[in-house]
């Protein structure tokens, strides 16, 4: 424990400023990911323990459309559509098949999908690691203000999450095809019995949770390096966001992503050796205070 | 004559109870040996073959594949030949040992050839332990492995790297040029685990002995695996060190560089990187900063030999990448192993054990060209060992600075005795 650090760093403006986005790259990226898994939750009432490897598979068609385009946006939008139709098949051959089975059930289709996965990944880009290295735009020197100390591609890796995450909200609240999700996620039998096409909606949410984590696999290629299994831990922190910040509501898993990414931010300096035991302590307290996360609502 | 009668009868009577036994053996004993000819001499090797570090196992196995060919094709022990038996732990220490004791056990296997990193070494090493088995650690450089009494058994031999002997190496180069650019705040880097730990200490330890000016500002000990150092870099940044030292390796440490090179951090912070001087791992990064210090790893150009430069090409012919520090600890262990098999002509625990401690083989890994098994800890003496720094390109490490072995001896000693080891 070095409080006498962690004081230091928060009196100092510049250390503010770079802890301050150093916790919100770690909390975008994270709820880019968690968003797909607590919506797919709050629709469809199941876990989707596969997301991670839905992050991974992003990250793995970026890099081979940056390879084949040399251009970010096409890997981008490219591994965005590619995991998007992936969560489609997955949800319509395999998810569909066990809706309304015991957990465990969901849980082993889900399991042997991330083993399959891992072994694909393994078969057509091979088992050792692999980086993408930074695209030709971004590898400007990094901005400093107020004395911190920003990256150009943290800087756009941050606008692209709140552009995403403002995206989302205006999909979910604002139009119809969200007010038609919602309905399902609510209700899912009144919402068939007026009409709506259940099925579809489930594959489109699907399709959506996977695009997001398409993109955030994407948006992370170019600075992590990609190898089979890397979606694991992700899953884990994803996990504990979206309990934190509750089980379906995706405004709960930005809250609860940016709090995380800022509690490893300035934790690393006051508390190094318990950065992660920070994240399950923080957990467990949302827990003890509010069973169902910072936004979840009771009972549902 | 009767005398001579008698003699002859005696001798005819021995001659043909030879003949007898002869045939007698010729339709059972020799089949028996034909059939013990025929039983494989087989080798269980756990490693890392999937995840991040998959490379350690594939690269690990390539070449103890090409050493275990090399026996076999010169007919093998009395026609017995090696059969590798190689399971994936997925880096899993729990894994490692569940594999080791299966290896033995269901498998059959009369050896171990551990190929984990340092955290499965230690679970295989208390399987060898409880079996009696040998066991020979390739990959693991944690020095207590083989260093501390109480963690060394008889029948474990390790034939990598030992951490001590990079850190006093890696120590005394970083404090020359510490000097020679007055650099005198420091921060390190390392993963939160048994080698990372190890290592730093001892870097750390030897860095302040032959230049006390230097302080450490801040530590950082991300752990094993870690996606994202984002935090650790901006912690770095903070502290505003001279220099750096950092033993996280593989797909972390492409990682890390990856991730530090858009903060800039390489601009103002001279970075030394134990791990960073394979080629595998300087070809991943793709911005590799210019002037980045690390210790060799494996380089075809040192030591410069033609036996190194022959030893590196028909790897990477063969399997048309490059060969890994992991390959030249792997092949090593290999080379001792079989030495002593086709020394001892057996494969019994106690017969090898006793064959290795103290034996010295040719290696294209040695120094002089030699390799010790020293008998005193079970470990690998007078590989090449040295630093310098690297180039984005091939030859990535174009000088390197031999280590001086007297002098790490000399040091090691008194670095057990401290620790009550010796």
């Amino acid at each position: 424990m070095d409080l006498t650090a962690l004081l230091e760093c928060v009196s100092t403006l510049s250390c503010i400023v770079t802890q301050t986005t150093s916790g919100m790259i770690i909390g975008g990226l994270l709820f880019l990911v968690a968003a797909g898994l607590t919506l797919i939750f709050g629709v469809l009432g199941v876990i989707n323990f596969t997301h991670g490897s839905f992050y991974m598979l992003g990250a793995y068609f970026a890099l081979s459309l940056y390879r084949a385009s040399e251009s970010f946006t096409v890997a981008i939008i490219g591994a965005a559509i590619g995991v998007a139709i992936f969560g489609i098949l997955f949800e319509r051959f395999f998810m569909r098949r066990v809706y309304g089975q015991d957990v465990l059930m969901q849980l082993l289709v889900c399991y042997a999908f991330v083993l399959i996965l891992d072994d694909v990944v393994k078969i057509v880009w091979g088992p050792e690691f692999h980086a993408m290295g930074m695209p030709d735009a971004f590898q400007l020197p990094p901005f400093q203000v107020g004395g911190g100390v920003i990256p150009a591609f943290y800087l756009f890796l941050i606008a692209a999450a709140a552009v995403i995450a403002t995206a989302l909200w205006y999909i979910l609240v604002k139009t119809k095809a969200g007010k038609i999700v919602r309905a399902a996620a609510v209700n899912p039998q009144m919402a068939s019995a007026l009409g709506l096409n259940t099925s579809l909606i489930y594959s489109a949410v699907f399709a959506l949770g996977g695009a997001l984590a398409g993109t955030a696999g994407a948006l992370a290629a170019p600075v992590r390096s990609m190898s089979p299994g890397m979606g694991f831990s992700i899953l884990i922190e994803s996990f504990i966001v979206t309990v934190i910040g509750g089980m379906g509501s995706v405004s709960g898993a930005l809250v609860a992503a940016l709090l995380l990414g800022l509690v490893r931010a300035f934790g690393t300096i006051g508390f190094p050796l318990f950065v992660e035991g920070m994240m399950f302590a923080a957990m467990v307290v949302i827990l003890l205070v509010k069973p169902s996360g910072i936004m979840g609502k009771e009972g549902r | 004559m009767s005398k001579q009668l008698s003699t002859f009868n005696k001798n005819r009577r021995r001659v043909l109870q030879s003949a007898a036994a002869l045939g007698g053996a010729s339709v059972l004993g020799f089949p028996m040996i034909s059939r013990a000819q025929d039983k494989p001499i087989k080798i269980g090797m756990g490693t890392i073959l999937s995840g991040r570090v998959a490379q350690l196992g594939v690269s690990s196995r390539n070449a103890v594949l090409m050493e275990v060919e090399k026996f076999n094709a010169a007919g093998g022990l009395g026609g017995r030949k090696i059969e590798m038996v190689i399971r994936d732990s997925k880096g899993k220490a729990e894994e490692s040992a569940r594999i080791a004791r299966e290896l033995v056990t269901s498998e059959g296997c009369e050896i171990l050839f551990d190929c984990e990193s340092s955290a499965g070494a230690f679970a295989v090493q208390e399987v060898a332990r409880d079996l009696g088995v040998l066991c020979i650690h390739n990959l693991s450089e944690t020095t207590a492995l083989s260093h501390d009494p109480k963690i060394r058994i008889p029948n474990a031999f390790r034939a990598g790297r030992t951490g001590l002997h990079d850190s006093i190496v890696g120590g005394a180069y970083a404090a020359a040029i510490a000097k020679e650019k007055g650099l005198k705040d420091w921060v390190t880097v390392a993963p939160d685990y048994a080698y990372g730990r190890d290592v730093t200490g001892d870097f750390v330890e030897y860095l302040k002995r032959f230049n006390p000016e230097v302080k450490i500002v801040s530590e950082s000990w991300p752990k094993l695996f870690q996606a994202d150092y984002t935090e650790v870099i901006t912690k770095i940044l903070q502290a505003n060190p001279q220099a750096m030292y950092t033993c996280l390796w593989g797909g972390d440490l492409t990682s890390f560089i990856d991730q530090a090179s858009i903060y800039a951090l390489f601009v103002k912070t001279q970075c030394f990187a134990v791990n960073m001087a394979d080629y595998t791992t300087l070809s991943a990064v793709k911005n590799l900063p210019k002037g980045i210090h690390s210790g060799n790893r494996y380089l075809r150009t040192f030591p410069k030999s033609k036996a190194n430069m022959e030893w590196g090409t028909a790897y990477s012919q063969r399997y048309k990448d490059y060969p890994t520090n992991w390959s030249w600890e792997a092949a090593v262990g290999m080379q001792f192993l079989t030495e002593a098999i086709k020394k001892t002509g057996s494969t019994d625990t106690k017969k090898l054990s006793e064959a290795l401690r103290g034996m010295k083989i040719n290696s294209p890994f040695g120094t002089d060209g030699t390799i010790t098994m020293r008998a005193e800890d079970q470990t690998i003496v007078g590989y090449a060992i040295g630093w310098g720094t690297t180039l984005p390109k091939d030859p990535f490490v174009p000088e390197v600075q031999p280590g001086d072995w007297k002098k790490i001896f000399e040091l090691e000693a008194e670095w057990k005795k401290r620790k009550g080891w010796a």
